[in-house]
């Protein structure tokens, strides 16, 4: 479980407003691809196109393509409850579903997939979704209080549980941390840290450190103005971003001697 | 803590704390404006009360001298018939409103919602006369339905024609008020409703979609679990309403004794019996009236805090 994913000139539109601008990529599965960049230059918006999570926008589109394994999910005929159900999302701030309790909530992924779980199963199912999350042993006495009950961080590596109780091919993290404390941070890039065994990850952070600390390659983002389209200005592994990076305004960036 | 605080000693004599007047004022007329709706709900109650008193005198001494020979077996029918014409406008408009409701705010195009909108909220500015005499109108034509009922389902008490195998010809039956009501009501459950669907928090429909929920599923999951006591609150206004409406149901309704059946003529409403008699009634009559007018305040009294105990219980927690 997890592909790769390929991003062939893919401009991104909100209404007549060209967001980003031709974006090509290719990241391997089983890795953790960083996007950095400043505030609206699109990281986001590009991240949100590869589960199609876009669209819930109204007037949103994209032109070019995004491969999974090959397979263009912008293809016409493909829908995107499907393309969801196989690239999960982890978002800024931890967004459990209040009324459910938390084996509910990690397990409400699959009870969509129409399944029918015997209790075995789920409880089976949510354990071991739990554990990968790192979540297990602290809520293993309290699995049929509400989810709303946890701390920040609790919540957010509930999302995680969550989003990998389906068992994605690929997981997507807009900003997980930004609302945590520097310890539950820790742990969710610990998490992060396994998670890649298993999934293809991509996570999007202000955090040059935290990119620096999780990711095997960093995408950087940047926009030349407002109201101009963000783009990829570098790719590369993330060691190279960092220390040696091809381009002068990714080194401006990554230094703190910003534009 | 090592350092040291600025010491805080305690001024010899205490400052005049500062008041600006326009706080002043305000606070003062907001308090005015609280205690007035507590002395308006205060004097309703005393002059029911007060005004009902000689019925309930007479129901100690002398309970023939009340209409229908005592003072419950009066208002008893009364209290059927209101209860029973909004719970079935209820039932009827519940799912309507939260159709609309769903379909305004997470299922139309973009340039329809606002459209069916105001439409709604138009329905809401009709006057309940105008509203009784389009029900006068409808009430005839729905006299071959209620033949229909009665056929086919009349052994269910609520469709039972008379002995004799008859309805209503006038169609100016329950039903058909009860069916007005629900109308009437619709708009302001939508528009209630459709105020809580429109709070659901976006993180919380995001988190179902990129579960990957189809928008069904993601109404189930984020949109009405978030808005349950919206919800539960936009009915209880709704029955409210109902339980009160009066002209409408005194201009359809042909009222008459109590009876299990809504597609003969009879039943009546407290609001709708005290249109019809006070202009007619003096003295004891009168008296009565008043009592029972009375008896509506307690129920919708009770329907309120009953409203008030469900949203406390099913609100949302957290997020």
């Amino acid at each position: 479980m997890s592909k790769q994913i390929d991003i062939e000139d893919l401009n991104i539109y909100y209404g007549d407003f060209l967001a980003v601008e031709g974006i090509s990529m290719h990241i391997e599965p089983r890795s953790v691809t960083a996007f950095i960049g400043p505030s609206g230059c699109g990281k986001s918006t590009v991240l949100r196109t590869l589960n199609r999570m876009h669209e819930v926008i109204p007037g949103a589109y994209t032109q070019g393509k995004v491969l999974m394994d090959g397979q263009d999910i912008y293809a016409p005929g493909v829908d995107p409850v499907n393309v969801r159900r196989e690239v999960g999302m982890v978002f800024q701030r931890a967004n459990p579903f209040p009324t459910m309790s938390i084996k509910e909530n990690v397990l409400a992924g699959v009870r969509l997939n129409n399944r029918r779980l015997s209790k075995s199963d789920a409880d089976d199912l949510a354990e071991r979704a739990l554990r990968g999350a790192n979540l297990w042993n602290e809520v293993k006495d309290r699995l049929n209080l509400p989810g709303s009950g946890l701390s920040g961080g609790q919540q957010q590596r509930l999302c995680i549980a969550r989003a990998i109780a389906v068992q994605p091919e690929v997981l997507l993290m807009d900003e997980p941390c930004s609302a945590l404390d520097p310890i539950s941070t820790l742990a969710i890039e610990d998490l992060i840290n396994e998670l890649k065994d298993e999934y293809t990850v991509v996570i999007v952070t202000h955090n040059m450190q935290q990119a620096a600390r999780v990711s095997n390659r960093t995408a950087f983002f940047n926009i030349a103005g407002t109201g101009k389209p963000g783009k990829l200005i570098e790719f590369n592994d993330t060691n190279q971003i960092f220390s040696n990076p091809d381009k002068e305004e990714t080194q401006n960036y990554v230094s703190g001697r910003f534009g | 803590m090592a350092t040291t605080a600025p010491e805080k000693t305690p001024p010899a004599s205490q400052p005049k704390a500062v008041v600006r007047v326009g706080d002043a004022v305000f606070s003062t007329a907001t308090l005015a404006a609280g205690i007035l709706i507590l002395l308006i709900l205060a004097g309703v109650a005393l002059f029911l009360l007060f005004q009902s008193w000689p019925v309930l005198k007479a129901q100690a001494t002398d309970p023939e001298s009340i209409t229908g020979g005592g003072f419950f077996a009066y208002v008893w029918p009364l209290i059927i018939g209101t209860l029973v014409s909004a719970f079935i406008a209820l039932l009827v408009a519940t799912p309507f409103s939260l159709g609309i409701a769903l379909f305004t705010t997470h299922m139309a195009p973009r340039k329809l919602a606002p459209v069916l909108g105001y439409t709604i909220d138009l329905l809401a500015a009709i006057p309940s006369v105008v509203y009784g005499l389009w029900g006068l109108m409808l009430a005839s034509h729905l006299v071959p339905i209620y033949a229909w009922l009665a056929t086919y389902f009349g052994w269910i008490p609520i469709f039972a024609p008379t002995e004799d195998g008859g309805i209503s010809q006038t169609g100016r039956t329950m039903l058909t008020a009860s069916l007005v009501l629900a109308i009437m009501i619709l708009p302001i459950i939508t528009s209630l409703i459709r105020e809580v669907f429109l709070q659901t928090p976006r993180l919380q429909e995001e988190a179902a979609l990129a579960l990957g929920a189809t928008r069904w599923e993601m109404i189930r999951m984020a949109v009405l679990p978030f808005g349950t006591s919206g919800i539960a609150s936009a009915i209880m206004l709704g029955l409210g309403r109902a339980l009160g409406e009066t002209m409408a149901v005194a201009m359809i309704l042909s009222s008459g004794l109590l009876t299990a059946s809504l597609v003969q003529a009879g039943n009546q409403t407290i609001a709708s019996e005290i249109a019809q008699n006070f202009p007619e009634a003096a003295g004891l009559r009168l008296s009565e009236l008043i009592s029972i007018g009375l008896v509506l305040f307690i129920i919708t009294l009770i329907v309120n805090m009953a409203a008030r105990a469900i949203v406390a219980k099913t609100s949302v927690k957290g997020s």
